[in-house]
């Protein structure tokens, strides 16, 4: 209602004054706004689903491309000053495998006299970019001998786990918003038409969310997910994946909605609709969901974060996707016994990168929460 | 209240019924069952399989009936306390869970005294010193409890148990007390032990504790009554214990019955990387190796215990407020 007010005002030039006329949702940008820490989470999101777009040249070479010889290598560093000064093209040094007695293990020191140049847009892996093939990667060393740059070190098998967390990230990162989007469309469907008609369907769904509840989530998913065939096809595990996710996430919305619906039913907006002739489905699709969107925005926002933890928990279970497909659950696989923790931590850096992501979804979330209530302070 | 109770009680059948026949559907998902994974074992290290012989295990098993006859084989079962026999262990699934479930449920009642031993103090005193230097660190820290996934704070706890204190990887025991009977050295090294499952199990459900604890704490402190009694002279202690504390505990109590549950289940993942004797791994085997009636009564009793907990919390809201009682 006030976005038919603020159309119909004269446009007002005072920021101060406009704030009485303004429709819900500037009101929320406004107040969203002040929280810095929500826009910087939703800034870094962006960066990260930017660096998802464009993993494949981000990274310098393929998710399963390995380096023979160059496995367990360790982070490399990337310098700017050798021995005969300043390069102002930074370059890393070549790497010499050597067996240290004490652990019976490879270790790898850089050799201070080979320096690799690190060059920008260079030619390497072939891999597909918004949907074109190219050559192209970001950044890359100008060497064929079988060595590369490692930024976050290599793998048992020699692979760079730097590419393989951008390879990853568009697993993990996606899984989520799919997983959203279909329970909050599932959830909100439902959920609103459970409280605008009441009565049996009301009754029923209430029933089976009911029962979907009484499962615990964490053995669910398992069980769930054991169920997926081995032998399926990449995609197809991704997509059973996610619709695991949002078998139950979407109870919770639904819930969350029909309670809103149930408030706003016998409000007098709906009421002259109908007496305006309009339809219930017109009632539901024009009024109702767009006076709980806001809500259903921030549930859902909140709901990403948890299904990005619960896709990572199952693949390092081995219960979600599986190799040769990455995702950072997948990579942190390779962490779980107790040899690699002491000698090659590094195989854990994708879990900053959960963390990072979980919590910028939750910062976010906070924020929008705070935003679209327009009574909180 | 008892009416309330026994209400409740009713209701509860036929979503057990539902809860129960979805459980096996889900376990019967895969394809396959048992006896082909064990088959394809088999013939991949050449020896002879008999498919006579696992045929007969079928038919003892009732395997080769229709899906809705070995439902009402399992679920019979059931209410007898026969959860049916776990293929892999060769034993029936009552005997392997019992062993395991004190240990489980021991884990997730330490988790929960210290997530509330934890959470409480400090969502008291974020409350008190708001936009203090320690109520942002907490904030900070109850964000990262709960952004950093529990199979990471358990492998960093093991790191550091094992490469700084000296203690084995996983397990509770340490090797020399594995099979030794109980004695007191074998008590202290099993305390020893618990208190890294513990403190992971716990870990991001103490974080969600101190954020609810504050909240409710900030509440309370902006009610008129806490004004009054800070008026009438009070000592700021008898004000914040006596007055505000008891009131603002109150959120905290209605979802006490659901803790332990979501322990329990929340517990799995950090048992399988710990390497506990809890019920979470032996669930965990029992999905890789489809060995269903193990798997099935598993999830059936986390279930069940969800289901006991929604009550539990029911019971405590009703008992704290009489006005849902009457609904």
């Amino acid at each position: 209602m006030s976005e038919m007010v603020a159309v119909k005002t004269p446009p007002v030039v005072d920021d101060s004054e406009r704030i009485y006329t303004a429709g819900q949702w500037y009101l929320a940008w406004r107040k969203f706004k002040k929280n810095r820490l929500a826009l910087a989470s939703g800034a870094m999101l962006i960066v990260l689903y930017m660096m998802t777009l464009f993993s494949g040249f981000i990274a310098p070479y393929e998710a399963d491309h390995r380096f023979g010889g160059r496995d367990f290598v360790p982070p490399q560093s990337v310098y700017f000053f050798s021995q005969d000064g300043f390069h102002l093209r930074p370059f890393i040094y070549a790497l010499q495998a050597d067996f240290d007695p004490a652990s019976g293990r490879k270790i790898y020191q850089a050799d201070e006299n080979q320096r690799y140049p690190i060059y920008f847009f260079v030619s390497g892996d072939r891999h597909s970019f918004l949907g074109l093939e190219t050559h192209l990667h970001l950044f890359g060393i100008q060497v064929h001998d079988g060595d590369g740059i490692f930024l976050f070190g290599t793998d048992r098998q020699g692979r760079d786990l730097f590419s393989r967390v951008f390879y990853g990230a568009r697993v993990s990162l996606t899984i989520g918003l799919i997983g959203v989007f279909i329970s909050i469309v599932l959830g909100s469907v439902l959920g609103v038409v459970s409280g605008y008609f009441g009565g049996w369907v009301d009754e029923l769904l209430q029933r089976l969310i009911e029962i979907l509840r009484a499962f615990p989530q964490i053995p669910l998913w398992m069980a769930l997910s054991a169920a997926i065939p081995a032998d399926i096809d990449q995609l197809k595990t991704y997509f059973m994946i996610t619709l695991i996710l949002s078998f139950l996430g979407w109870t919770s919305l639904a819930r969350q909605v029909r309670g809103r619906v149930l408030s706003l039913r016998n409000e007098e907006f709906v009421m002259s609709a109908r007496l305006m002739g309009a339809s219930h489905w017109r009632v539901i699709f024009r009024h109702l969901i767009p006076a709980v969107l806001g809500h259903i925005i921030v549930i859902g926002t909140i709901a990403i974060p948890e299904m990005i933890l619960a896709e990572s928990s199952l693949s390092f279970l081995n219960l979600g996707i599986r190799p040769p497909m990455t995702s950072w659950g997948v990579l942190l696989q390779d962490g779980r016994s107790l040899t690699t923790l002491y000698y090659y931590q590094w195989l854990l850096f994708p879990a900053g990168f959960i963390v990072v992501a979980v919590l910028c979804f939750n910062f976010l979330g906070d924020g929008l929460r705070d935003a679209v209530d327009p009574y909180s302070k | 209240m008892l009416t309330f109770i026994v209400r409740r009680l009713l209701r509860m059948i036929p979503t057990l019924i539902a809860i129960s026949i979805m459980v096996f559907v889900i376990i019967q998902l895969p394809p396959g069952d048992f006896f082909d994974s064990l088959q394809a074992q088999l013939a991949q290290s050449d020896s002879q399989a008999d498919q006579e012989a696992f045929e007969a295990l079928r038919r003892q098993y009732h395997l080769d009936k229709p899906m809705w006859q070995q439902y009402l084989y399992w679920i019979s079962g059931c209410l007898r306390g026969d959860f049916g026999y776990s293929f892999e262990w060769r034993r029936p699934v009552s005997q392997l869970i019992a062993e395991r479930l004190g240990l489980t449920f021991l884990m997730a009642s330490g988790a929960l005294l210290f997530m509330w031993l934890v959470a409480l103090p400090i969502g008291i005193y974020s409350a008190r010193n708001r936009y203090s230097i320690g109520d942002y660190f907490w904030t900070f820290m109850a964000f990262i409890g709960l952004c950093v996934p529990g199979f990471i704070i358990a492998l960093i706890a093991m790191y550091i148990s094992v490469f700084w204190f000296g203690g084995s990887a996983g397990g509770l025991f340490s090797p020399e007390f594995k099979y030794a009977p109980w004695d007191w050295a074998k008590v202290w090294d099993f305390l020893m032990h618990l208190w890294v499952p513990v403190v992971v199990i716990g870990a991001s459900g103490t974080a969600g504790l101190m954020r609810i604890m504050r909240t409710s704490m900030l509440d309370v402190l902006d009610e008129q009554y806490i004004t009054t009694a800070r008026a009438k002279g009070l000592a700021e202690r008898w004000v914040i214990y006596k007055y505000a504390v008891r009131v603002a505990i109150n959120p905290m109590i209605s979802i006490l019955g659901l803790q332990l549950p979501q322990l329990v289940s929340g517990s799995i993942i950090v048992a399988i990387v710990l390497g506990l004797p809890t019920t979470g791994p032996l669930f965990y085997r029992a999905l890789e190796t489809q060995d269903m009636y193990l798997a099935g009564t598993c999830l059936l009793l986390l279930a069940i215990l969800l289901l006991l907990g929604n009550l539990m919390a029911d019971i405590l809201l009703a008992w704290a407020d009489p006005r849902i009682r009457l609904e």
